[in-house]
């Protein structure tokens, strides 16, 4: 959440200042490389699009309970109308957003523009493009990899900002800290986002499936071809993001000591929290106990950590159909 | 109308203004435009030890929310985006590293106060200014100082088209909700989501066949491409020198608050 339309002196001036120079050489590029798509016709759906995003982004869903997100929409936008026409449209609803609604600050567009519009809509682009080609060809496949390019958006979204508050924090907070609490956050956010925008892009191509570009390359026929593999493929394409956010990530998440335990090591007080009752857990520490390699072992964890979560969700499931199965019958 | 909390972060975008005929209201809209950067970004960059010159800044922010009659209670509806990030701050102090201050008998790290403080101070009088500048100017308005201010076409073209549908569209999502309660659709968990996402693309194949009508209508009608502008004048210079009045004093506080 906190990535969303940070508001003044949230950065340090001389990131604001990079971030702005950044963002208006992307917007320029966008203007110049979107100039043979946006033809007549195409300003006003772009216009549509971003009052579209606008409406959305007010949908707050539950992420847990207690905790809401909003859809940030760039790679939705993207799939939408392209990378560079949903660039735009997405920075003009930033835009609009800190002028009008006070909603991000004006000298904290720059990075809110590239956190929100110019990662989310490039990244989660790329990552449609790759999975369009190893996913089957039909609108089932398009879900698929809408889900997946708009959940790793988010996550992007997420570290790009760490990595600004890494050169320009307004206070000295680890890097880790921000890092781990901001991609964390954002995994559960962006669960929400890949749902919403692949459901969102599935109901486009029902209707109007020339108003989807990433999806132009597909006719009617592969279009409305069988449907059951995509449930597989979803799956399939969710578990293997998970592992990888669980081997992958956790490196950058606990390879060093957290907030916490670094003031604790410096103050001398780390010594008194040894003998913690679950230090005799197998996965203390997030690293695995009896794996001596320290990569290999917190791979193992997050995997393990991965394979705990998909069972008791797969339990979860099973309960709730049988529960439905009774309440039908 | 737009149901729930849908209305309350909108509160539709033609009720932006807050009626009036202040001198703040009179103002050329792009000389208001630019002098709001100016400010904003003097206060960005105010050094966060010199706790007298964001004093001087708030003061400024506050008598022109004075000067432009702007209702207190919309002043602190509207800030309330902030709410989220004011909520950051107050932990910042908690988990931010460096020399340590006891308050109160609780260890709190110095330059995580600091960095609480500067972003509180930054955040609440960058957004006061945006919110004084939406509140004395109409969407017409600002729409027609980003052309003049030399913003590329494209651009406000996409932003006056997405103001002109933007009720429209929360209007109609108010309406899917409406009828998605009375079906008893009360979604609460992330499962939920998808009666959700189905309208979300309902709405977005609604709105986009709608503008393709108008669109059709429109390029009947002579549109080129874009809005003529109605009013040729150019901006009067005494525009230019009061609306530079606030940036000025916020300039000054800023230089000799780096100087001191």
């Amino acid at each position: 959440m906190i990535a969303m339309h940070a508001p003044d002196g949230f950065l340090e001036a001389p990131v604001a200042l990079a971030t702005a120079v950044i963002a208006l050489v992307f917007v320029a590029l966008a203007l110049r490389l979107s100039g043979r798509e946006l033809g007549d016709r195409q300003v006003p759906l772009a216009g549509i699009a971003a009052a579209f995003i606008f409406a959305a982004q007010m949908f707050n869903f539950p992420v847990a309970a207690g905790t809401t997100g909003h859809l940030m929409g760039g790679a939705l936008a993207a799939i939408l109308l392209g990378p560079w026409v949903g660039s735009l449209v997405v920075t003009v609803v930033v835009v609009v957003q800190a002028l009008l609604f006070a909603d991000g600050g004006l000298t904290a567009l720059g990075y809110n523009v590239i956190n929100m519009a110019t990662v989310t809509a490039f990244g989660g682009w790329a990552v449609f493009r790759l999975l369009r080609r190893v996913m089957p060809r039909n609108a089932a496949g398009v879900m698929g990899a809408t889900a997946i390019a708009a959940l790793v958006s988010v996550v992007l979204s997420a570290a790009a900002f760490s990595v600004q508050w890494l050169f320009g924090a307004s206070a000295e907070v680890p890097f880790d800290t921000v890092f781990g609490a901001m991609v964390g956050v954002h995994v559960l956010i962006g669960v929400g986002e890949a749902i919403i925008s692949a459901l969102a892009v599935g109901a486009v191509l029902a209707a109007r499936p020339d108003l989807v570009t990433g999806a132009s390359d597909l006719d009617a026929a592969q279009l409305s071809a069988e449907r059951r593999v995509g449930r597989r493929t979803f799956v399939f394409g969710g578990l293997f993001v998970a592992v990888v956010f669980a081997t992958v990530v956790s490196q950058f998440a606990v390879d060093n000591p957290d907030g916490l335990e670094k003031v604790a090591i410096d103050e001398g007080f780390i010594e008194a929290g040894r003998d913690h009752a679950l230090d005799s857990s197998i996965f203390s520490d997030y690293a695995t106990s009896g794996v001596g390699n320290e990569t290999l072992s917190l791979a193992v964890a997050g995997v393990s950590g991965v394979l705990i979560t998909l069972l008791v969700g797969l339990g979860l499931i099973s309960a709730a159909r049988q529960g439905r199965g009774r309440a039908g019958a | 109308m737009a149901g729930g909390h849908v209305e309350g972060r909108v509160g539709g975008v033609g009720h932006l203004v807050v009626h009036g005929h202040s001198p703040v209201h009179r103002l050329a809209p792009e000389a208001k435009v630019v002098a709001t950067f100016a400010f904003v970004i003097c206060v960005a960059l105010t050094p966060r030890e010199q706790i007298w010159a964001f004093g001087v800044h708030a003061a400024v922010a506050i008598s022109i929310v004075a000067l432009a009659g702007v209702p207190t209670r919309v002043l602190l509806a509207r800030l309330a985006v902030i709410i989220p990030f004011l909520t950051f701050a107050v932990l910042v102090p908690f988990v931010a590293g460096g020399e340590e201050v006891d308050v109160l008998g609780v260890g709190l790290s110095r330059d995580g106060l600091w960095g609480a403080w500067n972003v509180a101070a930054k955040a609440s009088i960058g957004a006061t200014a945006s919110i004084i500048l939406s509140a004395t100017t109409s969407v017409p308005e600002i729409l027609k100082a980003l052309t003049r201010l030399r913003v590329p076409r494209v651009l406000v073209s996409i932003m006056s088209f997405m103001m002109r549908y933007l009720d429209l569209l929360v209007d109609q999502l108010g309406r899917m909700r409406t009828s998605m309660t009375a079906r008893c659709h009360d979604p609460r968990w992330l499962w939920q989501a998808k009666p959700i996402a189905s309208s979300a693309g309902a709405l977005f194949v609604r709105s986009y066949e709608r503008g393709e009508r108008v669109h059709q209508a429109m390029l009947s009608r002579g549109f080129s491409g874009t809005m003529p502008d109605t009013e040729e004048r150019a901006t009067p210079g005494a525009d230019w020198v009061r609306a530079a009045l606030p940036p000025v004093v916020a300039l000054a506080a800023l230089l000799s608050a780096v100087v001191l």
